[in-house]
């Protein structure tokens, strides 16, 4: 079954079965392969994606569930002349990457947050961040990037 | 995950209908369902998804209490029951992560009655009504063990309907990796008494504390419940934590909920 | 002050630009045309031995291309391990084969033992359900203690007794350790287990198998630390294909942490079935699939005891250790708690004796290798909760005893009495500068503050040093490893004057397309934008051994600047010829090449281009072209160290334990980017309190995996951590290497542990809990709940 959707404001279509996940969808029929999947029991979110502006996990989503709606993926997220925005500037301004594989999901997460609270606390932020996990970085830049891009000072976060 | 169709019916009765053919199992926000599909551990023909139903969706104050469509997702519950049941709104912002409570439903979470579960402990505390497209079932009928219900072959939760307590309050004590409730506690006071529900600890799923309800009833403070123990036996053990550790957790945890009610 | 983009300067990642906008491109993401996916079928059970395996119904299933069992693969080597220990009574050890696909038994849940290839990866997965294997179960060997006592029931039949080897370290001196302890005022005892980890890369592992049959060269694509020792391993060992004919990729990876040092059977087993069809064969590992197939981390018994004076004197230190190897050896399996950890027995300190036992075992578990760290923080934990248990015994100060028994600064070279030498260090330096970090003095009114909230605070010190940079093949030759491990790069100055760096690190976090262009930046003083750094493609780089044991910058950087003088020297040839002047009169400074005592110059870019514009030149004396390899093989093992402090508030209604600061001294010698380095300490940190308070493999006695997923394998999520402070301030450079660079990679893994657990203990001890000596990582709540009742 032909599925469409808006994918980064586009309208986008790829053939599907009913199996087909959301994260599949993107990776195999529309070649976005900026989401990633680190785990198969929705708990690593490293294929977060907004789904009407909502993050949500899109290897538990299915593809034909989400038919007709909009899709934003970490390649919609730079700036219209592909600067990178606000938040995937903080990401490398505090080192809040390394291997890069979870990011995608991180700078979904954080913008999905940043929506729903342009101020967040420290502990507002690890605990919003609490269902995407990262290996490389102790979380440590990623929280100060996430700050850093809500306005906050980040120095105040922690002596280096 | 095996293959199989999804249907999107718009209305209950279709979803019914959709629901009568053979091999056919609902699909509320996917949470649990689809990871369990992945690892082939359940296999449906067809899925009936739940998601596009209007009139299964959204909070609203009605006059037995607060009324949850049961396709209503965790992240909305959080944010339009705190008005109205604050603890409840505590307990649906605190499942899973936001992303996964964008998805999943109070419904699905009802009808699949994991053990370690959040929603099950609020409804029995509550004293909840599962409303499904053919009946009403009292809460304390609708849980029947692990991941049983009173729920019929076909049968869908249309929505929960909660009486409002006078006081309240959820303590959660999450399992360190899943995030689950390794013990939850939900404690809430009624003109008529007070009601303690236990997830996570018990091996046949959410249940009341009995014994810390009369003392609570008598006496509303957590002092109230100190010298009481509850046995171990009938708990669950696993490398997480013993029968004794979860026992003692309850009594930790329904202690705090009360000062926190 | 650092130059912009230099050594010193903390320059953002160039490569954060592709990761953060979906650009990345792991080897998941490649597809190439025409590809078939595979699948594994794995043991269900943990021993078993295979009758028969039927695959005739799995062929017949739609899109089904091909299945493959080990019957494929009885023409082929075997997986080796890439070091060879000897026993202490001299006997070689034994080595157990590693099939590609499991043949006559299966050993481990998860071992795979056929394998399935169609259009799509869920045809495949249908078409392995229906492959119909008889496998005779066999009694499952899980606890170590248990493997060495029941010769009876063998992982391998030809291994009597599940013993690898025996090790004793340094043999010639276990009489004298024995004797100190006879003498020994007092004697601190401890048993404890260093927890089985699952490495957890974010990104699962990936293969694809691409045989062109017109050329009849293989490329392989996967998710590798260091595809030239894949490369290797395939051509050398495993299926003879001749290194010249096959190319290894190792793209974008997600973290590797030790987990993708090794071949994995999966890799193989791609190739040859890319052959057999004629077309690209991918292989996803799914997360589940990687608990029971990565290689584990750690999993040691040990017993360790420290002999001192009453006044806390370090006299001697024995360790008697179990270290389970799983169910096969992986490549590096049999050094990591040999070589890796009986080495780094002494520490910091001065300890005269010290004798080391370690006994490897087979058991039916998924097989253990080297994860951050890898043998260092076995050592280092067995090493530091010994001491804290001594100092309490003693009631001598955590602080006062270990600088009672540091290393004096003066003191290097030192050398140890488990076989190396220290460089150079200043281990009283890096504790001063954490006890300042550490307000010791506010620590009191903190745990005060605590307490009226009900919490219990404590305090945990450690120490640290390992030996990385990894590592004087000279040496280990000798201790029996079977490659070298020095490093190579190769620059390439093009002509219009920008550069090529190919080098034999990879990089898969560490940030080397960054770091690596500083450090040439500096060194040809050029732009560090016209520098690019190319790494993962064997076709492309000569050669390298990849990227573990924190060696990257200490060794391959090292190879880079060997390049570089050869660049230099070579472009003051080019300048002599240019600038008619004699070549012992050229001088290179800030990328121009001058005459001394002249403004006659040239720049960089005027040297580059004359190289590949040669007119003109002394074709006898002077070749064109401006491209120079090194291989930079270490003189010694470089050695980081540090101090670490860990407060915690423990819940004692609960067993919940917070970690609400954290602090970090380490020397790393110099430092070429900060932020980086600081990021790698974050990581290091976080693993480390993972596996104190969160991670653990865990089996039942039937060798199933409880702990097969994130359901109950708990990762560090951000809320499980604090933000951190880390400290690099002490710097000794490293003597040996031309950027006195260490190595800061598992730095975290290494000293956190034992700072968590000493400073829970501490915590409890404080309340009143005395008979709480030790209590076994992960410190999960139900484990402290339970030690306090006693």
């Amino acid at each position: 079954m032909k599925v469409t959707m808006t994918v980064n404001g586009r309208p986008m279509s790829a053939e599907t079965e009913g199996r087909t996940l959301l994260s599949s969808f993107l990776r195999e029929g529309l070649g976005l392969t900026g989401t990633h999947v680190g785990c198969d029991t929705t708990q690593c979110g490293a294929c977060t994606v907004h789904v009407d502006g909502e993050p949500v996990k899109s290897c538990t989503v299915l593809a034909q569930d989400v038919a007709g709606k909009s899709v934003t993926t970490i390649e919609g997220m730079a700036n219209k002349d592909g600067s990178l925005s606000v938040i995937q500037q903080a990401f490398q301004d505090h080192h809040g990457l390394q291997c890069g594989f979870c990011t995608p999901g991180m700078v979904m997460i954080s913008a999905a947050l940043l929506n729903e609270k342009p101020n967040p606390t420290e502990e507002e932020v690890r605990h919003y961040l609490k269902g995407n996990i990262c290996r490389c970085t102790g979380y440590h830049n990623i929280v100060k990037a996430v700050m850093a891009a809500a306005g906050a000072d980040s120095r105040k976060l922690a002596a280096e | 995950m095996h293959n199989f169709d999804l249907v999107k019916p718009s209305s209950v009765a279709e979803a019914v209908a959709a629901l009568g053919s053979e091999g056919a199992q609902a699909l509320s926000g996917g949470q649990t369902l689809l990871p369990s599909m992945k690892q082939r551990l359940a296999a449906p023909e067809r899925l009936v998804s739940l998601t596009d139903i209007a009139e299964m969706k959204g909070v609203c104050r009605g006059e037995e209490g607060l009324v949850v469509g049961a396709a209503t997702p965790h992240g909305v519950v959080a944010r339009e029951a705190k008005a109205h049941y604050p603890a409840l709104a505590w307990l649906a912002g605190e499942i899973g992560d936001p992303s996964v409570r964008a998805r999943g439903t109070i419904g699905g979470s009802l009808a699949n009655n994991d053990p370690a579960a959040c929603y099950p402990a609020a409804a029995l505390a509550s004293g909840a009504t599962i409303v499904t497209d053919r009946r009403e079932i009292a809460a304390g009928d609708f849980f029947q063990g692990l991941f049983t219900t009173a729920l019929e072959e076909g049968e869908i939760v249309t929505s929960v309907r909660f009486p409002l307590p006078e006081r309240a309050a959820y303590m959660k004590f999450a399992q360190p990796a899943s995030r689950f409730a390794l013990v939850g506690v939900f404690v809430a006071q009624f003109a008529d008494g007070v009601r303690v529900a236990v997830t996570g600890a018990g091996e046949d799923g959410v249940f009341r504390w009995t014994e810390a309800e009369g003392a609570l009833s008598a006496d509303f403070r957590p002092e109230a419940v100190e010298g009481l123990s509850l046995s171990a036996e009938g708990l669950l053990g696993d490398l997480h934590g013993t029968p004794a550790y979860r026992a003692h957790l309850v009594k930790v945890l329904t202690k705090r909920a009360v000062a926190a009610a | 002050m650092p130059k912009d983009g230099g050594i010193g300067a903390s320059t953002l990642r160039r490569e954060d630009i592709r990761f953060l906008t979906g650009k990345g491109r792991y080897t998941a993401d490649i597809s190439l045309r025409g590809q078939a996916h595979a699948c594994f079928l794995r043991s269900e059970v943990a021993h078993g031995r295979i009758r028969s395996i039927d695959t005739s119904a799995a062929e017949e299933m739609p899109g089904v291309l091909a299945v493959l069992t080990g019957e494929d693969f009885t023409e082929v080597g075997g997986n080796p391990t890439g070091w060879l220990v000897q026993s202490r009574n001299g006997a070689t050890m034994k080595e157990p084969k590693r099939p590609v696909l499991a043949h006559g038994k299966v050993r481990h849940v998860g071992d795979a033992y056929a394998m399935v290839v169609a259009e799509t990866y869920e045809q495949a997965k249908d078409a392995c359900e229906a492959i119909e294997a008889d496998i005779e179960e066999l009694p499952a060997i899980v606890d170590m203690a248990q493997a060495v006592a029941d010769s009876s029931n063998r992982v391998h039949d030809e291994i009597e007794d599940n013993v690898v080897f025996d090790w004793g370290w340094i043999e010639e001196n276990r009489a004298a350790v024995d004797a100190a302890f006879e003498t020994a005022p007092h004697v601190t005892t401890l048993e404890l287990v260093n927890n089985r980890l699952s490495p957890n890369a974010m990104e699962p592992r990936a293969s694809i198998g691409d045989f062109d049959s017109g050329t009849g060269d293989y490329k392989l694509y996967t998710t590798s630390q260091n595809p030239h020792l894949t490369r290797l391993l395939i051509s050398a060992f495993v299926m003879g294909i001749p290194e010249n004919k096959l190319t290894v990729i190792a793209p974008d990876v997600g973290g590797g942490f030790g987990s993708k040092i090794y071949h994995y059977g999966e890799e193989a087993a791609v190739l040859a079935a890319s052959k057999r069809l004629n077309r690209p064969v991918k292989w996803v590992c799914d997360r589940s699939e990687a608990f029971l197939s990565d290689a584990h981390g750690r999993d040691h018994v040990t017993k360790i005891q420290l002999a001192t004076d009453r006044e806390g004197n370090f006299l001697a230190l024995r360790t008697e250790t179990l270290a389970n190897m799983g169910a096969y050896l992986s490549n590096f399996a049999t050094c990591t708690p040999t070589f890796l950890h009986g080495t780094l027995m002494a520490g910091p300190y001065r300890t005269p004796l010290v004798y080391v036992n370690v006994k490897a075992v087979l058991t039916n578990t998924v097989p253990v290798d080297a994860y951050r760290g890898a043998g260092r923080p076995e050592a280092t934990y067995s090493l530091e909760r010994v001491i804290d248990k001594a100092a309490d015994e003693l009631g001598i100060d955590p602080w006062e005893i270990r600088r009672r028994n540091f290393i004096d600064p003066g003191a290097f070279p030192y050398t140890t009495p488990v076989g190396l030498v220290y460089d150079t260090g200043n281990y009283h330096a890096t504790m001063d500068k954490l006890r300042e970090l550490s307000d010791v003095a506010g620590f009191e009114a903190r745990a005060e503050e605590s307490r009226q909230r009900g919490k219990l605070r404590g305090f945990g010190l450690s120490t640290w040093i390992e030996a990385c940079g990894i590592a004087p093949s000279n040496l280990v030759g000798v201790l029996g490893c079977r490659v070298g491990l020095y490093d190579a790069a190769t620059i390439r100055v093009n002509a219009t004057g920008n550069i090529s760096v190919l080098v034999g690190a990879h990089s898969h976090g560490q940030g080397h397309e960054t770091v690596f262009a500083q450090l040439i930046a500096e060194k040809l003083g050029v732009d560090a934008n016209s520098v690019e750094i190319v790494h993962g493609d064997t076709s492309k780089i000569p050669f390298g051994m990849g990227t573990y044991g924190s060696r990257s910058l200490a060794v391959c950087g090292s190879a880079m600047m060997k390049a570089a003088d050869k660049i230099i020297d070579k472009g003051k040839k080019i300048a002599a010829h240019m600038l008619e002047a004699a070549e012992g009169d050229i001088e290179f400074t800030d990328g121009s090449f001058s005459v001394a005592g002249t403004d006659r110059q040239k720049s960089f870019a005027e040297i580059a281009f004359s190289a590949y514009v040669p007119h003109n030149y002394p074709l006898e004396t002077l070749e064109p072209g401006l491209e120079e390899t090194a291989f930079y093989d270490p003189a010694n093992f470089t050695y980081p160290a540090g101090a670490y402090g860990c407060e915690v508030e423990v819940d004692p209604e609960t067993g919940g334990v917070d970690i609400v600061r954290f602090t970090c001294a380490d020397d790393f010698g110099n430092v070429i980017n900060p932020m980086i380095v600081q990021g790698q300490v974050h990581g290091g940190v976080a693993q480390g309190i993972g596996q104190a308070l969160l991670e653990g493999v865990v089996y039942n006695e039937d060798g199933q995996l409880l702990t097969g997923s994130y359901m109950d394998y708990a990762m560090p999520r951000a809320d499980d951590v604090p933000s951190f402070t880390v400290d690099h301030s002490c710097v000794t450079p490293c003597t040996h290497n031309p950027l006195g660079a260490k190595g800061c990679g598992e730095a975290g893994a290494i000293g956190t542990p034992p700072a968590v657990v000493n400073a829970v203990v501490d915590a409890l001890r404080r309340a009143g809990h005395d008979h709480i000596t030790h209590i076994d990582m992960p410190l999960t709540p139900s484990r402290v709940w339970t030690a306090m009742q006693g």
